[in-house]
């Protein structure tokens, strides 16, 4: 299997970990990855709380790239996901939008390609049984709660992969590499995202309350797919109250005996190696 | 009385916000909720109302953090979050100032960032926003050990192609 890639920005930077393990695990699943050529930066949040028609059209020209390689793009960041999957929305619905937006890119976008975040390519494309003979070492007493927060799945008409207010993939995954997820309610809830510059109050009230939930879950750690909610979690709760966080990619390296995990737990706030010492998983 | 509410509704394009029956699903389900001066549905009936000034004035349109679970569950298809973005469009577009002066500079970093290489750089932009803010030693630590990890590098692969980049946003300037 062949799919494009766009990785956004963050998995350059803040979310590197994220990047390198899905990278690890799409070649040991057998999905070859096209980077998108010469992609620029989706606009995330900013754009589209300033400026409608920026907000689209950055998306767009990525898009537009992305279509004359005519494969699948893959978009781990769930917020290029959500920016993505959302434009692709507007120029379908409004066709006076699309060809606004073609003249401001200076090229065709159909809006039609298939846009896939990597929780929905392995669970469906590759599969959970395929996914489980992959493990070499179960994840066993590892308690993770699956925490989406809201760009993979919101709106659901637009995102359209899982459950929206119940999502399970997450966990399903995490079965597969022997891990033994706990159920909670805060799946889907946010975790402040972008305001965690410039109001650092709130973030930090939402993440301690997530965290005070997964640990009343009897969860040991949280897994997610999203470099914000990451960077959210691991940096800005209360010290006493938190808890190890991995991208879900990170933790099936590690069930599939993969190189890497060691150095990208290395790059967590929130060191994750004591609880995987304890477990005897490091 | 009713321009306001007229003004919203077409740049919203789509579900008129009156057919919101104020049974407040939205606010319930608000992550931010409790630090806005004005719920959302309330935000709702002002601009029914045409309080015009206290609304583009309002800390509340700055605080939504666009998590789409108000439109996700509102029973008759508001798009409440896509309010708040056509609210902002507004101040920004009348030169009326953001109300939380922080937030808006964040969005200007981070666009500014784009403008200039086509992919954000974290560290870069952060500078920026830091700068414009006067906000310069919150998070210090945590950036310098994110340094020290070498998660964060100044320099990082820009676009090539920069032209059709600043193209999109000359094209999309107010």
């Amino acid at each position: 299997m062949k799919v494009s890639y766009y990785p956004g920005c963050s998995l350059h930077a803040t979310g590197k970990e994220y990047d390198q393990s899905v990278k690890a695990v799409s070649r040991a699943l057998g999905i070859e990855l096209a980077e998108v050529n010469d992609w620029s930066c989706c606009g995330a949040s900013s754009a589209h709380m300033t400026n409608y028609r920026l907000s689209v059209a950055l998306p767009a020209r990525n898009l537009a790239s992305a279509e004359k390689a005519g494969l699948d793009v893959m978009v781990p960041c769930a917020a290029c996901f959500n920016r993505f999957k959302m434009a692709q929305h507007h120029l379908r619905e409004n066709g006076a939008l699309k060809k606004e937006i073609e003249e401001i890119i200076g090229e065709s976008c159909r809006g039609d390609l298939a846009v896939r975040n990597p929780i929905d390519v392995f669970s469906k494309d590759i599969g959970l049984e395929k996914l489980a003979e992959k493990v070499t070492r179960k994840l066993a007493g590892l308690k993770p709660v699956s925490y989406y927060g809201c760009l993979l799945l919101r709106p659901p008409e637009v995102c359209e992969f899982d459950n929206y207010e119940n999502p399970v993939l997450l966990d399903k995954i995490m079965e597969a590499m022997g891990a033994e997820p706990r159920n909670w309610s805060c799946k889907t809830d946010c975790c402040g995202g972008s305001l965690t510059l410039g109001k650092t109050d709130i973030v930090i009230r939402l993440v301690d309350k997530l965290m005070t939930m997964a640990r009343e879950a009897g969860a040991n750690c949280l897994v997610t797919a999203c470099p914000v909610c990451m960077a959210n979690l691991d940096m800005r709760p209360r010290e006493e109250i938190r808890l190890p966080v991995f991208y879900f990619t990170e933790l099936m390296a590690l069930a599939m005996g993969l190189p890497g995990p060691t150095e990208w737990f290395k790059l967590h706030n929130t060191d994750p190696a004591p609880l995987l010492k304890s477990l005897a998983l490091l | 009385m009713g321009a306001f509410l007229e003004e919203v509704n077409r740049r919203i394009d789509g579900v008129p916000i009156q057919r919101c029956y104020h049974c407040r699903k939205c606010s319930a389900g608000c992550p931010v909720a409790f630090a806005m001066e004005y719920n959302p549905n309330k935000v709702i009936k002002m601009i029914q109302m045409g309080k015009r000034a206290e609304v583009l004035g309002s800390s509340t349109i700055w605080l939504c953090a666009s998590c789409e679970t108000c439109v996700t569950r509102c029973p008759n298809d508001v798009d409440i979050a896509r309010m708040m973005d056509v609210l902002r469009e507004m101040v920004i577009e009348e030169g009326l100032g953001a109300r939380e002066k922080k937030i808006l500079k964040f969005h200007e970093a981070f666009l500014a960032g784009i403008r200039s290489g086509g992919r954000i750089n974290e560290p870069m932009m952060i500078a920026r926003y830091k700068m414009t803010t006067g906000d310069l030693f919150s998070d210090l630590k945590m950036g310098l050990d994110m340094f020290m990890k070498g998660k964060l590098s100044l320099i990082s692969p820009k676009t090539k192609d920069m032209t059709s980049v600043r193209k999109i946003f000359d094209r999309t300037k107010k």
